[in-house]
């Protein structure tokens, strides 16, 4: 079976500088809080110098903060890391529910300026399938970018992992927008149509239920 | 000198904000450009810093809209990454300036105290 491997490397490349450039974003966010604080304790000393009476309890939210930034510096990391690698891998057993965690965690920033909440309902056991990873995030990441605007006034997306007797399903739901015609005037496009092929995967919608389903076979046929 | 920090970190306004008051400003703080609209509606800021990548409202139609409210206020943009692009309509909607995050605050103070009185 051939491939659009044209679209489907754009399509990857845009993604990878997406989330490259909102995870650098992240970054630079945790550092302005980490200078500021360690500005503020050169405030303090400065003061101190100056013979001004320090309390030392004023260090502690400081600290607090701090340590809370390495913290989420540690975990930007780990996700960094881990979709940096899922480039490497070729068809491999995933877990969708890890998938789904991760776009969804490097999408933060995205989902935040949207001012959509994401309430996720995940299949209790792992819902294992054979596909490559980064075009699995690839593709996860256009149905969320599509399903954030086609969720209407009420800005809450569902977010739904199914085991089904055939593989799994993805299920993105209380999309009310998508009624109203305009978000499947372009959707799906060339590049998902391109990544569902690849992937073996197909996406449909329930009009009635609004919502948007993809369908993956357990295992990859090429 | 009333400054009003905006912010979606809480954590980043917070210090800031103790380090600035610290330095002799009046500063009031809000986590978006959306809260910071309704603050200039009700009272007057000289300057406001704020972050370009914000939720609720886009950065560049915040700056449009708080000046709406306020035609002589100062806005100085803090961010973690800005375009060339970004600076250049940034500057065209009225910005004073553009500084990228973490910044040093002696600078920032400098600006604040230069962007007084100057309308871009």
């Amino acid at each position: 079976m051939s491939y659009n491997w044209e679209v489907i490397g754009q399509s990857g490349l845009q993604f990878y500088g997406k989330m490259s450039a909102s995870i650098s974003h992240e970054f630079k966010n945790v550092l302005a809080i980490i200078n500021e604080n360690a500005g503020l304790l050169e405030d303090f000393t400065l003061l101190a110098k100056k013979g001004r009476p320090f309390e030392l309890e004023r260090l502690n939210p400081v600290t607090e903060r701090v340590m809370k930034q390495v913290r989420r510096a540690d975990g930007i990391i780990k996700r960094m890391n881990t979709f940096a690698h899922s480039i490497d891998q070729s068809d491999t057993k995933i877990d969708l529910n890890e998938t789904l965690e991760l776009v969804v965690a490097l999408s933060e920033r995205f989902v935040a300026m949207r001012g959509v909440n994401i309430v996720k309902t995940f299949h209790p056991i792992p819902v294992m399938i054979t596909r490559r990873p980064f075009f699995l995030q690839n593709l996860i990441w256009l149905c969320l970018n599509f399903a954030m605007d086609a969720v209407g006034d009420e800005k809450t997306l569902g977010l739904v992992t199914e085991e089904t007797k055939e593989g799994a399903r993805v299920i993105f739901t209380n999309l009310k927008a998508l009624t109203s015609g305009s978000p499947m005037d372009t959707f799906p496009a060339e590049q998902e149509k391109a990544l569902l092929s690849l992937l073996n995967a197909q996406l449909a919608t329930d009009l009635e239920a609004v919502e948007l389903i993809i369908t993956f076979a357990r295992d990859i046929r090429r | 000198m009333k400054v009003l920090l905006v912010d979606d970190e809480k954590d980043f306004l917070d210090t800031m904000a103790e380090r600035m008051q610290a330095r002799g400003l009046e500063v009031s703080t809000a986590t978006s450009a959306l809260d910071a609209l309704k603050m200039v509606e009700k009272g007057y800021y000289d300057t406001i810093i704020m972050d370009l990548m914000m939720p609720g409202l886009e950065g560049m139609e915040a700056i449009k809209a708080l000046k709406h409210k306020q035609r002589g206020l100062q806005i100085i943009l803090q961010t973690g990454y800005v375009t060339g692009e970004e600076v250049m309509k940034a500057h065209s909607l009225g910005a004073v300036d553009i500084v990228e995050k973490p910044a040093d605050i002696d600078m920032l103070m400098e600006i604040i105290k230069g962007a007084r009185g100057k309308e871009v």
